[in-house]
């Protein structure tokens, strides 16, 4: 039964922003409730603003309503205010389109982008009406389903899911509809077992983890015939047509613009970057496609920016004519086109300079390090005089205002690196200055480097807070001045994350402890309490530190270790040890190929690459292409 | 896209209901502005590094009040028969948004903004006194000759920017009380704080705004 209309007018006029909760947004699928067999809840650990930019829920809501006996709705987590005026109403949390409890779908799919989002999903299954443990949970509940980038180390969440997916979601979600239409809601049990054995799908409660007295996992192993002793993410052989007929807010959402995702995956190989090494393989939308997804995402929504998104669009094959093509076909409407991530060179400057027209409002880069040397350790090909290069020319073009992006704390680093920061922001301000003159501004921002799984530094240490502030305080002293601006996250946050990024199953008694004590929405600093979470760790016995700061030895159990990204661990550790020496790897599409085991995984032949768009056509020369061979001869 | 004839300056009546009263004054012009983009009619934008469109909106409504006759004022690059633009804008609203009313006017009027007087509103308040009572409350509002609070921390005085309060309808438990309240650049009045000084804050059930008023030459 949809929530009390009376009731919840009499809490919304004392929320905050009270059309967060209130739904009707235009291009809303409103189903019949009682006439439509399975329904899906698609859930968002955080605030409505947030999750209505999460373009994976939008593609999910889009499949999942186009099937005929399917219903998908949205729920976003209440923000602390409402939270407390739901409780004491006893109002449960409810889907914004037809105001049901979460406790009254079938499935609640959560997407779980980020760790400091955790206990959002306990509010939310609690608020819902829905025991948190999955243990807890019989035929009458829903199936808890969690997908995004946080299932490739689902382990600190692995007892509130009933299952996770790895990778890509549009097929596999399908898959487990179909089975839910087999199984109904009976057989819980039996139904897990059923889905374990669906590609990508991992049920934890399938897995048993055994420690060792050092407290590093000894191993993790299926306990159940079902359960594979490896769950390998799914991917999509082939972009999916990306859904146009998308939801539009009326509260202004943090990208509150129509996207379109023009490719997947990442070839650069950035070693400190979790998304470069587990979206791959590299898989390009058509051009036309892109182009007829415009006309139709701009009319159906009627958004005045398109933005074209991929972890480097700048390196779209093709993304020069593509920007012109849709500044000619939507520029006479008044609809800008963006860029969300520019690499620092002249042909991103040269696009940046089409887009933005004579309305340049500001060019943002990431160098990520200060030193050449640095950057080598990192992989992040691009030299000083590249750098220097690039920002000269931009506030030569018009640009008044330069957004550097910079990690601090990457391994190997030295004071001297972190000082080559402010080195080359004292070389470009005065670049700039001579261009633009005062109106010339240099804003830097440092984040501190969070050690994620499945990348090449997934056994290095968080650095400790005093060298951090250290760093910071440096920093602190040498950007400073007219026209220059720093900011910095805070080293708790990151403590905290990256517990969690690399933590094992039993932290999801920490999470559990320290949503009882109260904390909720961590990834907002005026809501982030972190003496909560450093007691929840005392009184479950565990120490963040164990988590974060240990360099962990190559041949050490990782907690993550039975799920694969379809990138080796091989290739991990080699890649591992080219950093040490400052040996680069080279974009596999301007060489050869790199071998990460994408291919080995998901071996394709070569026509097949090329024509679902694939980077890692072209290669012939290695393992995976002849793997492929070998099996097309059979 | 240059404009071959003289723009078009189009007054829109709408209703804002029940199902959008929530959404705010900024995410309502938002709300129009991609209607009127997705009906694909011509739009006249401003010059500039950052042109947008030219809507107009001459007096914010508040969070949690629905409208019976709101109003906007909208440029067009090239003239459209007032029913067309209807016919295209209607089918691009959100439900809870509908078009009561759409008139060409003089586009060289001043700002609609410049030119609202002010407005009236009905708001359903469950109490149980008897009539007499909630007249006298009437009473002693309209016979203080100052009525001083506070917003956002500014100090201000509600009692100019009343004009009129009268009982609507008379079902006890369910009374309507009707007001009439300045807007505009001396001071907006809002229905929600003349509630409060009548000490019927808590019982206030519903507010609509029924229509605005403006000074002659915005042509109400």
């Amino acid at each position: 039964m949809s929530v009390d209309t009376a009731t919840l007018g009499s809490i919304l006029p004392h929320s905050i922003k009270p059309a967060r909760y209130t739904g009707g947004e235009w291009n809303s699928v409103v189903k019949d409730w009682d006439e439509t067999p399975i329904k899906v809840a698609l859930a968002y650990p955080d605030v409505y603003e947030v999750g209505m930019s999460n373009l994976a829920l939008m593609i999910l809501y889009d499949i999942l309503n186009s099937q005929v006996d399917v219903l998908a709705e949205r729920v976003y987590t209440p923000w602390m205010d409402m939270e407390q005026a739901m409780r004491s109403s006893g109002i449960p949390l409810y889907s914004l389109e037809t105001r049901h409890p979460l406790h009254e779908f079938d499935i609640i799919g959560f997407t779980l982008p980020y760790e400091l989002n955790y206990t959002n999903v306990l509010t939310m299954l609690n608020l819902g009406g829905i025991p948190l443990l999955a243990e807890q949970r019989g035929d009458s509940h829903p199936l808890i389903i969690g997908g995004g980038s946080g299932t490739y180390n689902g382990e600190p969440l692995a007892p509130f899911f009933d299952l996770l997916v790895v990778g890509e979601g549009e097929e596999v979600i399908l898959e487990l509809v179909e089975l839910f239409r087999q199984c109904g809601r009976e057989d819980r049990k039996g139904c897990l077992a059923r889905a374990a054995e669906i590609d990508g799908v991992y049920v934890p409660s399938l897995y048993e983890v055994t420690y060792s007295d050092d407290g590093t996992v000894r191993e993790v192993s299926p306990t159940h015939p079902s359960a594979r002793p490896v769950v390998t993410k799914r991917i999509v052989d082939t972009l999916p047509p990306a859904p146009t007929r998308v939801v539009v807010p009326f509260v202004e959402a943090i990208h509150d613009r129509a996207t379109i995702e023009i490719q997947r995956g990442c070839t650069q190989g950035c070693r400190f970057c979790q998304a470069g090494m587990i979206y791959r393989p590299l898989r390009q939308r058509p051009l036309e496609e892109i182009l007829s997804t415009a006309d139709q995402l701009l009319a159906a929504t009627g958004y005045e920016e398109l933005a074209l998104v991929s972890l480097s669009s700048c390196n779209y094959t093709g993304i020069e004519q593509l920007v012109e093509q849709l500044l000619n076909r939507h520029g006479p409407s008044y609809t800008s086109i963006s860029l969300p991530s520019l690499r620092m060179d002249s042909f991103s400057l040269r696009l940046a300079g089409m887009f933005q027209g004579r309305h340049k409002t500001g060019l943002t880069f990431a160098p990520e390090a200060g030193s050449d040397r640095l950057r080598q350790v990192i992989n992040k090909i691009i030299s000083h005089e590249e750098i220097l290069g690039t920002a000269a020319a931009a506030y030569e073009s018009g640009w008044d205002r330069i957004k550097l992006y910079f990690l601090v704390g990457l391994p190997t680093e030295t004071m001297e690196d972190v000082e080559a920061i402010a080195d080359l922001v004292k070389e470009i301000l005065p670049i700039g200055r001579r261009a633009r003159g005062n109106r010339a501004q240099l804003s830097v921002s440092v984040s501190t480097f969070i050690p994620k799984p499945h990348t090449p530094f997934q056994w290095s240490p968080l650095e400790q807070r005093e060298s951090l502030e250290e760093k910071h305080h440096l920093l602190r002293r040498l950007i400073r001045g007219r026209g220059l601006k720093l900011s910095w996250n805070d080293p708790q946050t990151s403590l905290l994350e990256a517990a969690f990024s690399r933590g094992d199953r039993r932290l999801s008694q920490v999470i559990l402890d320290a949503w009882r004590r109260g904390a909720r929405f961590d990834a907002w600093s005026e809501a982030l309490d972190v003496q909560r979470w450093w007691d929840a760790f005392a009184s479950q016995g565990l120490d963040p530190a164990f988590y974060a700061h240990r360099e962990r030895p190559l041949d050490e159990t990782l907690p993550w270790d039975h799920i694969s990204s379809g990138v080796s661990k091989e290739f991990l550790v080699a890649d591992y040890h080219r950093s040490l020496q400052g040996a680069m790897t080279f974009d596999c599409r301007e060489g050869q190929c790199q071998t990460c085991g994408i291919l080995e995984t998901f071996p394709r032949d070569a026509e097949a690459m090329r024509q679902a768009g694939w980077g890692c056509v072209g290669v012939l020369r290695d393992a995976g292409q002849a793997a492929a061979a070998k099996r097309s001869q059979r | 896209m240059r404009p071959t004839t003289e723009p078009q300056r189009l007054r829109v009546t709408f209703v804002k209901g029940e199902e959008v009263k929530y959404i705010s004054h900024l995410d309502l012009m938002r709300l129009w502005e991609r209607a009127l983009r997705r009906a694909e009619v011509p739009l006249l934008h401003s010059q500039g590094y950052n042109p947008r469109p030219k809507i107009s909106f001459p007096a914010p409504l508040a969070v949690g009040i629905t409208g019976h006759r709101e109003i906007l004022d909208v440029m067009l690059e090239r003239p459209l028969a007032p029913l067309d633009f209807a016919t295209a804008v209607n089918r691009q609203l959100p439900v809870g948004v509908t078009l009561v009313e759409v008139e060409e006017v003089y586009a060289t009027l001043p700002a609609l903004q410049t030119q609202v007087q002010g407005a009236e509103y009905l708001a359903t308040v469950a109490v149980s006194e008897d009539t007499h009572q909630l007249e006298e409350r009437i009473t002693s509002l309209l016979g203080s000759d100052q009525l001083p609070r506070q917003r956002r921390g500014r100090e201000y005085d509600l009692r100019p920017l009343l004009e009129k309060v009268w009982l609507e309808t008379q079902e006890v438990g369910h009374y309507v009380l009707g007001m009439r309240l300045r807007a505009g650049e001396q001071g907006t009045g809002r229905p929600d704080e003349v509630l409060d000084e009548m000490g019927l804050a808590n019982q206030v059930k519903s507010i609509v705004r029924t229509r605005l008023y403006f000074s002659p030459a915005g042509e109400e």
